[in-house]
């Protein structure tokens, strides 16, 4: 059987294949920016004592799996969610629901993908695709990032299903069971239950490193870097940041402009006037994240270096945190329209 | 509270609107071009297609220079007979003794000895191809460091 499935771009894996998935059952409504607002995608955090590529670990979006996740919980829409240990296992249910017409999400790592320029593969496991068909003994893969569907041999898709690391996929596969009909009104408060868990994941989680806190840590910590690691090791970190907030997979501005789309197009179902507002705030911070890598961009490629200059670079952060603090919690408020 | 608007008037702010997206050619915007979110004149959020944007292509190629002079210092090390030819590969593939240790099915302190010159050449086949498949080279290629791809 063949399933509906429809490969599109998008700006991030995981918010892509929620939104080609939702539409393979049906669900048409479902854009990315609702996909990414409704699974409460925004975050940030930096652990300091884990080093990813001898770079420091730093995300702007939440745990893999977690959109997928709570989109479709807060939709009512029922799914299923299965890691492996045996390989043959892994292939075996996959063949099975394609056979069915199901299209199946994965988790891969990106090291072993073999249509990813070299430059862009290291070992990052928390990428997403689609699996929706077979031919010609190829799996047909519909990556986000691409703008063509593209294939992927059966020991292809097998290696980087099991790719190693952390977060290492282990052949973990999901996929959505059928669903009538979204409401408009189920639709709205899916809106708002995601703008709750984002606020809650910004805000409110304990410790440092985590939201907007996380946001100021950085920035404080940024100040430290020269001194403690010299110029080039602090560029190198610099560096990575800058990876991590405008590499292929965010939409630009460290996923700020998929949220302030988000907040956007939230809008029509929820006609508050404060979310517009709001979509400017995000918007903002968007533009200073991006003015933040500049400066970055200056001092990893050796243009700028004084302690004045990483003191800036620190102070962007801190400026953005605040942008953050005060736009979540006003989003806080939304949720009582 | 404070809020402090640091050096924001000094400052050219990089902005995404649709006309102003980047389209610096980078090595990703060979293969695909990236989905982002822009505003267009009248502030609505849409997308638009971008080549890739020096800012962040230069933070890739630092990190790859990096990981070249790691790569370099390890074949100097294997050439001196310091270490074994896996610790040039091991860089070369951007891994460390965990990823590797997962990968091969071997436990660390294995690997660790395989490091070792006089151990490495004492390595069975069946060892040598698990090395070979994870680094995608052939065995000879695997004691030689001399690779044809890519």
């Amino acid at each position: 059987m063949q399933s509906n499935f429809q490969h599109a771009q998008a700006a991030h894996c995981e918010s892509g294949v929620t939104r080609n998935l939702l539409k393979s059952i049906g669900v048409e409504q479902i854009t990315e920016p609702l996909a990414f607002g409704m699974g409460a995608g925004l975050f940030f955090v930096y652990l300091p004592l884990i080093k990813i590529n001898n770079g420091p670990a730093i995300a702007f979006r939440n745990m893999p799996g977690s959109i997928f996740k709570r989109t479709c919980n807060s939709l009512g829409i029922k799914v299923t969610r299965k890691k492996f240990s045996s390989r043959e296992e892994a292939q075996k249910l996959l063949d099975k629901k394609l056979d069915e017409g199901y299209a199946v999400g994965c988790q891969v790592g990106v090291y072993y993908l073999p249509y990813f320029p070299k430059e862009y593969r290291f070992h990052f496991n928390a990428h997403n695709l689609v699996v929706f068909g077979k031919k010609d003994g190829k799996y047909i893969i519909s990556d986000p990032i691409m703008e063509q569907e593209t294939y992927m041999t059966p020991y292809e898709l097998e290696r980087v299903r099991f790719a190693k690391g952390a977060l290492a996929p282990r052949g973990q596969l999901y996929f959505a069971e059928k669903k009538n009909i979204i409401t408009d009104d189920i639709i709205r408060q899916a809106i708002k239950n995601g703008i709750k868990k984002n606020v809650f994941d910004m805000l409110r989680i304990p410790g440092p490193v985590a939201g907007v806190k996380g946001i100021a840590f950085t920035g404080k910590k940024i100040k430290n870097w020269r001194n403690k690691f010299g110029l080039h090791k602090a560029g190198l970190y610099l560096a990575q940041l800058v990876r991590m907030q405008e590499e292929i997979g965010t939409g630009g501005g460290g996923f700020r402009y998929i949220y302030a789309a988000f907040l956007q197009e939230a809008y029509a179902y929820l006609p508050v006037d404060e979310l517009m507002r709001l979509s400017h705030e995000f918007t903002r911070a968007g533009d200073l994240w991006r003015t933040a890598a500049v400066q970055a961009s200056g001092i990893y490629k050796g243009r700028l270096g004084s302690q004045e200059d990483f003191n800036m670079m620190g102070d962007y952060l801190l400026d953005i945190a605040e942008i953050e603090k005060k736009a979540f919690k006003d989003l806080s408020n939304i949720n009582r329209h | 509270m404070h809020f402090t608007s640091h050096f924001l008037h000094l400052t050219k702010i990089y902005r995404m609107k649709k006309d102003e997206v980047p389209q610096d050619l980078g090595s990703l915007g060979k293969i695909t071009k990236e989905v982002c979110y822009v505003t267009d004149d009248s502030g609505k959020y849409t997308t638009e297609l971008s080549n890739g944007w020096n800012v962040k292509t230069n933070a890739l190629d630092i990190t790859w220079e990096d990981i070249e002079q790691k790569v370099a210092a390890a074949k100097a090390k294997v050439l001196n007979k310091e270490a074994s030819p896996i610790l040039f590969f091991m860089e070369k593939n951007v891994m460390n003794i965990g990823i590797l240790s997962s990968y091969a099915g071997f436990f660390k302190w294995q690997i660790k000895r395989h490091l070792k010159p006089e151990i490495f050449n004492k390595l069975s086949t069946k060892k040598l191809n698990k090395y070979a498949e994870v680094f995608n080279v052939s065995v000879d290629e695997l004691k030689t460091m001399n690779v044809h791809a890519e």
